[in-house]
């Protein structure tokens, strides 16, 4: 097991309370798979990302838990054993790429800077390795584009740059956090597809996190669902979009279209609207807008349990929906 | 780079030429005749009516207006700003004594405002909200909201006259001249330190402010994250990808400053009486000395202008994105 | 929450018509009337109504002026019968005062009580944020008393100098006196009271920054909101003058104005209105431009409004912090551009006392009178610092950003 991730929750301590924002979370993630989080904006998705490499800002901090990679728990780990870590072991890539470059150094260099510090290259062999990333990554006219700044490149030049950054030490799990929102549809496919090729080329463990479920299906191997700071389903992709147990599972699928769909099918609305994270509703966060729930859904938060193929499901109605 | 450079040098020569033509319609639009100003310091005599005549054909005031602003333009291009009313000694040979004193001045005061602005403002924002930062922010606040001179006085109080470090005023002392080469330069830098001191300090405050507040929002900038989350020590990622963003505004900063800094330099240059061109201007005001007014704003203004200009050129050096394009809003 | 009043029901809020209908007065309603007679004393009423920071600063303001009258019961009485207006008007602020503040916590204290049965939403509207976070910060509220009680000296100079800022007694024996319970900031060259003098110039200095701010904004807004209404050749043509007009350093062109007119007050405040007005020109002008460009302009325009409804609407709201902050910045800019003018000898003349060239009186004689420079500059100094923490505080309480807090 690659990553495992034990009962993590994190906080902002904000002058108006203590805001959730990720709650007694678990899962795991195993050597190159790629396992979605999805949910909606808002919802915690990114503070688990960056709990995992502990780049918390405050007033935002860790609460308790274990986050086991190869089985030693980054929490315990001094500031330069994390520094090990992150970059080296743990890759990440940004939702908005033009803000995630330096915007004073050219991309060869900024390639070159993590090559020189993982992978203890000399500056000169960084800089030609940053030359052979760029075209691996796809991008047309390497050399060239090593000297360009990150102004000179389209958004999708620049995600695939920062993918360079991320990769070019080999790390064993890449985080991309909505590493297609910003970009425009015909380019999401594409670093989509260049992080399929990485998985399989580097094997390499992706963690995607999306607000995007129709884009997740056609790369995740296993989909995790999140609800306001809670994980509320995990299962592998193919069963969680054809049987999904939990009300909210099930209606963020019925939300989305596929194609196939007759004229007739109503996509489904869910009703209400996400919870203030400062301001939660008791029991099931997810209660106010389930058409299940009941009064035993409103005293205690479901626990998550597992359920046949591998599957788990945090609902008390999930046997009879 | 030269291309941009030459385009900035070609936007200034407007520039220059609206700062002289400002200068030219402030003389006309001044109450009264400028005959009547110079003739002022000796207003108790009667003047003979011809040789009133005899004056505005010398300065050309019997011409038209025009013909006025045109010899103005080519005066000043010839750097013949007329002759001091005071002295009447030519008030360009007056402006080529005085400016190197105030150079000397405000650059000193430039260099120390940013070696201590610079280096006060990353401390504070590295240590934010600890007790160091605390006493920066709050001292250079008071610093800068003192009015510089009663800084410059209470300093002469203390350094000067109770503890005789430092002299109170001049640019050299007595026995200048029977000093060796070093002794004649540590006897300037001698009489510099305080008109320094209290004009970079003042600056250095303002400065210190501006970089702590750049380096706290570049410190929270995605990339800086972005660099944290490569594995880079705290150091690496503050000085190579957060300080250059930071620093990148403020060289903007300076060129904008300038002019607060020469306004600055003429209470200085007054109070320390150092013969600069503050000093000469406030002279100049208060003897209603025309032509050294005009000629001393003028020139301050001219300076500055060719400050901004160092400015932008500079910040095309270090900032990639200037010379490709527009400039952008922020680093 | 022991002594809260009860909540007044709806249908008995008119407390002057109460027990209409026979049955004995509701004890509500009789609490509600010892309030506002406690209100009667200034503060009171709000003490009990658990506004406590309300009430003790009208009560403390109440019983400031109830002693600066009555310590100079005859000064100012006799301003209402001098022709002097500023002791007129002195006498007239106290008394207006006394009597405002008495009406003021009455009228105050009822509409709190009618408040007390309505519900209020503790709101969390910007502006009450706001207010709430520059109560917090304890050097933005001090700067405020400090900035309040020198503008209330200034107002009151006439009636607190406790010598006359310009008599000239017997030179020699009462030059260069040091402070003293009698001379409290000592005495200058001419054995005038510093003191006195200090108080006068606090008129001088204050009012000469607040009227040229005042200037400086409503010249910069005027041309900015010109230029960027107008546009095209209009707005080039402005912003081109404007380009020109920043190159001049500030001070110089003050220091070429003086010598250009004959300085006395007013036209040294519209000196210093006229020449600081650019930044606040570029500021409106960049402000009208984007509020031009956002979505909700669009969407008002495509319901018909003009684009001038538009534009005040919107761009007052939006420009409030930013105009607020610089306002107070521009302030002390003013009162140390005057200062530092006067201290050349080339702003506010003497004998009239500005803190200015009150520095400059002292400057020479540093040796022997340190109290002449010290204690008027050390006003100024104080003056200037309130307003730039008063000015921090107000920017870091509307900070946009710290409005909306966003974090996930």
């Amino acid at each position: 097991m690659l990553l495992q991730v034990k009962n993590l929750s994190s906080s902002f301590f904000l002058d108006e309370g203590e805001l959730k924002a990720v709650d007694d979370v678990s899962f795991d993630v195993r050597g190159s798979e790629t396992v979605a989080l999805v949910g909606e904006s808002g919802c915690g998705k990114t503070i688990v990302a960056l709990s995992l490499i502990q780049l918390l800002a405050p007033p935002g901090r860790i609460k308790s838990g274990q986050i086991l990679y190869d089985n030693r728990d980054l929490l315990k780990m001094t500031p330069e054993q994390l520094r090990k870590i992150r970059g080296r072991e743990i890759g990440m890539i940004y939702q908005d790429p033009g803000a995630t470059l330096n915007p004073v150094y050219t991309i060869g260099s900024q390639i070159a800077e993590v090559l020189v510090l993982h992978r203890a290259f000399t500056k000169l062999e960084a800089e030609r390795e940053a030359v052979y990333l760029l075209g691996e990554m796809g991008i047309p006219e390497p050399e060239k584009r090593a000297k360009s700044y990150p102004f000179e490149l389209s958004g999708g030049m620049q995600q695939r740059a920062l993918i360079a950054i991320a990769a070019g030490p080999r790390p064993r799990l890449l985080i991309a956090d909505e590493p297609t929102t910003a970009l425009d549809l015909t380019v999401q496919a594409e670093i989509l597809d260049l992080l399929g090729y990485l998985k399989d080329q580097y094997q390499m463990a992706t963690l995607l996190i999306s607000h995007d479920i129709a884009m997740v299906a056609d790369v995740a191997d296993r989909v995790m669902v999140m609800y306001a700071g809670r994980l509320v389903e995990v299962a592998r992709t193919r069963d969680l979009f054809e049987d999904p147990r939990h009300p909210y599972g099930e209606a963020l699928i019925g939300a989305m279209p596929r194609l196939g769909d007759g004229p007739d099918r109503a996509l489904t609305v869910i009703p209400g609207k996400v919870p203030d994270l400062l301001d939660l509703p008791p029991g099931c966060t997810f209660h106010p807008r389930c058409t299940l729930a009941d009064e035993e859904c409103t005293v205690q938060p479901p626990p998550m349990r597992e359920i046949p193929y591998a599957r788990e499901c945090a609902c008390y109605k999930m046997e009879h929906p | 780079m030269l291309a941009y450079t030459i385009k900035r040098l070609l936007i200034s020569i407007p520039m220059v030429l609206g700062i002289v033509t400002i200068t030219f319609v402030m003389i006309r639009v001044a109450p009264g005749d400028p005959l009547d100003m110079y003739l002022e310091p000796q207003r108790q005599r009667q003047v003979d009516p011809e040789v009133i005549e005899l004056l505005r054909q010398k300065y050309g005031l019997d011409q038209p207006l025009h013909i006025q602003y045109i010899r103005w333009i080519s005066n000043v291009a010839r750097g013949d700003f007329g002759e001091s009313f005071r002295s009447r000694r030519p008030v360009g040979r007056m402006l080529a004594e005085a400016i190197p004193y105030t150079l000397q001045l405000t650059i000193l005061a430039t260099l120390f405002d940013a070696f201590f602005g610079i280096m006060l403002g990353i401390i504070a924002a590295v240590k934010q909200y600890t007790a160091l930062d605390k006493v920066v922010t709050m001292g250079s606040l008071v610093v800068y909201a003192v009015p510089s001179f009663w800084l410059a006085l209470m300093m002469v109080m203390v350094f000067s006259v109770n503890l005789g470090w430092f002299p109170t005023s001049q640019t050299r002392s007595m026995d200048y001249e029977f000093l060796s080469f070093w002794g004649k330069m540590g006897d300037r830098l001698w009489h510099l330190a305080l008109p320094v001191f209290v004009m970079g300090i003042g600056s250095a405050a303002g400065t210190a402010r501006y970089v702590r507040n750049r380096l706290l929002d570049v410190l929270n900038a995605d990339f800086v994250w972005a660099a944290r989350a490569r594995g880079f020590k705290e150091r690496v990622v503050i000085v190579r990808h957060a300080l250059r963003n930071a620093l990148i505004p403020v060289i903007t900063m300076y060129g904008m400053n300038l002019p607060y800094l020469l306004g600055g330099a003429t209470v200085i240059e007054t109070i320390f009486a150092w013969p600069g061109m503050g000093n000469m201007a406030v002279g100049g005001v208060g003897g209603r000395d025309y032509p050294v007014i005009m000629a001393t704003t003028l020139m301050a203004a001219v300076l500055t202008v060719l400050g901004n200009l160092l400015a932008d050129v500079t910040y095309a050096v270090v900032d990639p994105r200037v010379t490709y394009g527009g400039r952008r809003k922020d680093g | 929450m022991a002594d809260h009043p009860p909540r007044l029901p709806p249908e008995l809020r008119d407390l002057e018509g109460s027990g209409d209908d026979g049955m004995a007065p509701d004890f509500e309603i009789l609490e509600a009337k010892r309030i506002v007679n406690k209100a009667w004393l200034p503060g009171m009423g709000h003490m009990s109504l658990n506004k406590r920071s309300r009430g003790f600063h009208l009560l403390a303001y109440f019983l400031l002026v109830a002693s600066i009258v009555s310590w100079r019961w005859d000064l100012v009485i006799g301003g209402f019968s001098t022709p002097a207006v500023d002791r007129w008007v002195a006498s007239l602020f106290l008394f207006g005062s006394l009597v405002g503040t008495v009406l003021f916590s009455r009228w105050d204290a009822q509409r709190l009580i009618r408040r007390r049965g309505e519900s209020v939403s503790k709101g969390k509207s910007p502006m009450r944020i706001a207010w709430r976070r520059f109560r917090g910060n304890a050097l933005a509220v001090g700067s405020l008393y400090v900035i309040a009680i020198f503008y209330l000296v200034a107002v009151l100079a006439p009636i607190l100098a406790p010598f006359d800022p310009a008599a000239i007694d017997d030179v020699m024996s009462t030059r260069y006196l040091p402070p003293s319970l009698n001379h409290l900031f000592g005495t200058d060259e001419y054995g005038r009271d510093l003191f006195s003098r200090a108080v006068y110039g606090a008129r001088v200095s204050l009012s000469v920054g607040l009227l040229a701010m005042v200037i400086a904004k409503t010249v910069g807004t005027a041309y900015g909101s010109v230029a960027a209404y107008f546009g095209g050749v209009v707005d080039a043509v402005l912003m081109r003058f404007l380009d020109v007009f920043i190159a001049f350093p500030t001070f110089y062109l003050m220091l070429m104005m003086v010598g250009v007119f004959e300085a006395n007050i007013m036209v040294l405040v519209l000196i210093l209105g006229f020449t600081a007005w650019p930044g606040t020109a570029r500021f409106i002008r960049g402000e009208i431009l984007s509020l031009k460009e956002q979505a909700f302009t669009e969407a008002a325009r495509a319901i018909g409004l003009p684009n001038r409804t538009i534009i005040l609407k919107h761009l007052i709201p939006s420009a409030l912090s930013p105009v607020l902050v610089s306002a107070a910045l521009s302030v002390a800019a003013m009162i140390g551009a005057e200062a530092g003018l006067s201290y050349l000898g080339l702003g506010i003349r003497p004998p009239t006392p500005s803190w200015g060239n009150m520095v400059s009186g002292g400057s020479d004689t540093l040796f022997v009178a340190w109290w002449v420079a010290l204690f008027p500059g050390g006003l100024l100094a104080l003056t200037l610092i309130s307003f730039s923490l008063l000015a921090d505080g107000l920017r870091d309480a509307l900070d946009p950003k710290a409005l909306m807090q966003k974090y996930v």
